[in-house]
């Protein structure tokens, strides 16, 4: 079982108690009526699919609830960190320094 | 309470079917709050108790206890006849400090487990860490499939909150679970 580090709890708890969310940094589209159907196919299906790190989206929902960010790697299933919500994405040094 | 099993049709209080010790508690006030942690001081004159800030805190002070869920949610428990008491303190602050008040008394019923090796029953169906949940804390997490608010009063005694429809689950699990306790398995 993966244990996760919750950012709100302050701790790292079974995987039973989060739930995944899919791909994080997806922003909305701005002005929704200006898109074109392409654009729209790709803001709602369109992932990476990333081997390697992933920036992705989990809540923990049956414990505070909360939504927030992690960095996993898709090959080892390591979580390299997680963050709150809202928070910028690690910068690539950053993230090379935790996969350390 | 009586809580009637859906199978038996009989109304159950207790059981003793090994060496943990299994009690059905009275039913009591809870209200679910969620409110902007900047008005927790409000809330805390409103309740009575100051609210706990950290996930997992649980504050008590005579017959009133809250415990923290979430960033932003807390538990409220009280006695029964408390219930418009803290509904009208809570709309007194309603105008300064905006939050939501739900009453969830009927949703739940708790299950207190108690006895040296209330610990060892539980990690049957908790994936949680039980070393780490420290007396007098406690956490929202899972009890097999379904989502309880587990208190940790003192080092063997625990509570379970559990939704009402959950409960013949959770209950005979925990009853199959202190049977095994007894025959050594």
């Amino acid at each position: 079982m993966l244990l996760i580090h919750c950012p709100y709890c302050d701790e790292t708890l079974p995987e039973l108690e989060f739930a995944y969310a899919g791909e994080a940094h997806i922003d909305r589209p701005e002005d929704p009526s200006a898109m074109t159907d392409e654009e729209w196919r790709d803001f709602l299906f369109i992932r990476n699919n990333k081997r390697g790190t992933h920036f992705e989206r989990w809540r923990h929902i049956n414990g505070c609830a909360r939504f927030f960010n992690a960095v996993r790697d898709t090959v080892s299933d390591k979580f390299l960190t997680t963050y709150k919500a809202g928070t910028p994405r690690p910068s690539d040094a950053e993230l090379e320094e935790l996969g350390k | 309470m009586n809580v009637q099993n859906p199978i038996q049709f009989e109304p159950i209080t207790a059981a003793h079917s090994g060496p943990v010790e299994l009690t059905i508690l009275p039913e009591a006030t809870r209200f679910n709050l969620r409110i902007d942690p900047a008005g927790l001081a409000a809330a805390s004159t409103a309740f009575g108790v100051d609210l706990p800030e950290r996930i997992g805190g649980w504050a008590e002070s005579a017959t009133r206890s809250a415990i923290c869920l979430g960033p932003d949610e807390w538990v409220l428990l009280a006695e029964e006849t408390d219930r418009q008491a803290i509904e009208a303190s809570f709309a007194g602050i309603y105008s300064d400090v905006p939050h939501s008040l739900t009453d969830i008394s009927d949703r739940e019923i708790a299950i207190e487990i108690t006895g040296d090796r209330a610990a060892e029953l539980l990690t049957v169906a908790c994936p949680r860490n039980l070393d780490a949940i420290a007396p007098g804390s406690g956490v929202r997490t899972l009890f097999d499939s379904a989502q309880v608010v587990l208190y940790r009063d003192t080092s063997d005694k625990f509570r379970i909150e559990v939704w009402r429809s959950f409960f013949p689950h959770v209950w005979e699990l925990l009853i199959i679970a202190n049977k095994e306790l007894a025959s050594g398995l």
